[in-house]
């Protein structure tokens, strides 16, 4: 009876935990009750911790404990080192771990399974533990991966090798023979590290010829399977809250990677399986329209004279670490009476939000930002469109020219603007590489040079007026 | 859950308790995140990711009842990563939140 009652005890404990994971979920839905939510969902993961140390009981703490501490000490310093511009990289890192927390879960219980000798194991654990081994695995070597990209250890392009695709059709069904061979012998050691072994190979080969501009779709997809790994492990152990926590992270995870997709025009397939602006899009455009250079002095005088400026910042921006020179040169306007406001395309960055979160960093407060479907028809009222290093989000040939690989991509119409300035660093294209008529319109000037600097010449220019 | 021979009873009741619990909780997730704006999206990934990294109940978990050092350092350091993984991600995603602000904060 008691210890009935202390088993429903702990399963309230973890009922609670995962509602806390629930309502910070729903508190994110706003920026006012966002860091809220966020210490709801600490509490709640602090909270399921504790109650599974009084579930089990485990004898020997030192080592868990030791494990926790190093691992709250390096989770705690990374996560307030890193730079704003490195977070995809930061959250691809540690959803691998994730996924390499999972492999290891479902190795430990095979390991535990090979020496206590019970009775044979059912179907069940065969199937949801070589689920588990084989997405953590994907997961962790895929974020890998996704790391040194994002980080330039490795190209960013995408990496083609011939016959890849065949290895990795290959590799698949290596997995799924594994998996019949762990529902014949479930506590066949050497097929899990074979599996181990396979599923890494086969995380790594999807990842590398993946370009860098479709990165946001990989992290978010790489995301859900982290909440994948772990809703199986949460059947492995029986456990309803890694359950339910998995299938909250995998909705998320599939959530964002479909909207990433809408937001590049492309389908999941197309960048699994192809890789984009890869070798083969000719880049023998032909005639090039020259482009109008405007001088720092120029750009200033036309903000000045504006009443309403659209700002679209792309990922040139944060290269270059202009955010804050962005909103001083917003201040500026504001100061004489100009109304501005910035344009945030889904993929300006390398993941979901990013630019919203560099913005914020800057101090730009989050009322200004506006995403597409807000803002897009707001640039036929406005007197100017600035472009800061942004180039695919905004090429008209997007809504018009049917042979662009653009074509259908959602973009911001900044060519609807009654003046279009763009502040770019060089005269090459986008990652698309594909040509920008938005460059070369009449009504188009192309300040050249690192946007910092040419954010501040341009603000030096503005009080000189 | 009892610790004592964890796989070898998985009745087929308990297995649709499971599917009950996930089906469920899939549809709500949906709805719950569907609400998320755009301009939240990188917290919103960071902050699921630390979710995800509740497989470390799992590493506690099977770090009970091993019998053999190799199980023993297996479950020790995925505590250790999945701990990275937790800590990590709710760390970043508050130090991200922290930063969002609705009207001009003078400083700076």
């Amino acid at each position: 009876m008691k210890a009935e009652l202390v088993s429903f005890i702990i399963d309230m404990a973890f009922l609670l935990s995962a509602s806390g994971f629930f309502v910070c979920l729903k508190l994110l839905s706003s920026p006012k009750t966002a860091r809220r939510g966020n210490f709801i969902g600490a509490g709640a993961m602090l909270l399921a911790t504790i109650t599974t140390f009084a579930m089990e009981r485990p004898s020997a703490l030192l080592p868990i404990f030791l494990a926790i501490f190093l691992g709250s000490l390096v989770g705690v310093v990374s996560a307030k080192r890193v730079q704003m511009t490195a977070m995809p990289q930061m959250i691809a890192i540690f959803n691998g771990f994730g996924g390499l927390a999972s492999v290891l879960v479902a190795i430990a219980e095979v390991v535990r399974l090979y020496f206590v000798h019970v009775n044979n194991p059912s179907v069940l654990f065969s199937v949801t533990a070589w689920f588990s081994v084989a997405v953590g695995a994907i997961t962790f070597t895929g974020s890998t991966v996704a790391y040194l990209k994002l980080q330039e250890i490795m190209p960013t392009r995408p990496i083609l090798v011939r016959g890849t695709r065949i290895v990795t059709i290959g590799l698949t069904l290596a997995t799924f023979f594994a998996l019949y061979l762990l529902l014949v012998d479930p506590k066949d050691m050497l097929v899990f590290f074979g599996l181990c072994v396979v599923a890494s190979v086969l995380g790594i080969l999807l990842v590398i010829p993946i370009g860098g501009a479709d990165m946001p779709v990989v992290i978010s997809l790489l995301n859900s399977y982290s909440g994948l790994a772990a809703l199986a492990v949460g059947f492995v152990v029986k456990s309803n809250i890694l359950i339910i926590s998995g299938a909250l992270v995998g909705a998320s995870g599939v959530i964002l990677t479909r909207l990433m997709c809408q937001a590049m025009n492309r389908s999941l397939m197309h960048v699994v399986f192809g890789a984009f602006g890869g070798v083969e899009l000719s880049l023998a455009a032909g005639e090039e329209k020259p482009m109008r250079e405007y001088s720092p002095m120029d750009a200033a005088m036309l903000l000045k004279n504006a009443s309403k400026v659209i700002i679209v910042p792309g990922y040139g921006l944060a290269v270059s670490q202009a955010q804050r020179n962005l909103r001083e040169l917003a201040d500026e306007l504001k100061a004489n009476g100009v109304h501005v406001s910035y344009a945030i395309h889904p993929v300006a960055g390398r993941m979901p939000g990013h630019m919203n979160v560099l913005l914020a960093e800057a101090d730009v407060p989050y009322n200004e930002l506006f995403d597409l479907d807000e803002i897009n028809g707001e640039f036929e009222t406005a007197d100017v469109a600035v472009v800061i290093g942004a180039n695919d989000v905004v090429n008209p040939s997007a809504r018009t020219d049917k042979s662009s690989p653009l074509y259908g991509m959602p973009i911001l119409n900044a060519d609807k603007a009654k003046a279009v300035i763009v502040l770019k660093r060089g005269r090459g294209r986008g990652f698309a590489g594909v040509e920008n008529p938005l460059f070369t319109l009449d009504k188009t000037g192309v300040v050249y040079g690192d946007a910092k600097q040419s954010l501040v010449k341009t603000i030096l220019a503005m009080k000189e007026l | 859950m009892d610790s004592e021979g964890v796989m070898s009873e998985f009745s087929l009741a308990n297995l649709s308790i499971c599917i009950y619990v996930l089906v469920l909780a899939s549809f709500i997730g949906f709805e719950v995140i569907s609400k998320v704006p755009t301009m939240l999206h990188t917290p919103l990934m960071s902050g699921s990711n630390a979710i995800s990294g509740i497989i470390l109940l799992g590493a506690i978990v099977v770090s009970v009842g091993q019998i053999s050092i190799v199980g023993d350092v297996v479950a020790y350091i995925a505590i250790f990563f999945a701990t990275i993984n937790v800590v990590g991600g709710f760390v970043v995603t508050d130090r991200m939140l922290s930063m969002f602000r609705m009207k001009k904060s003078g400083a700076k």
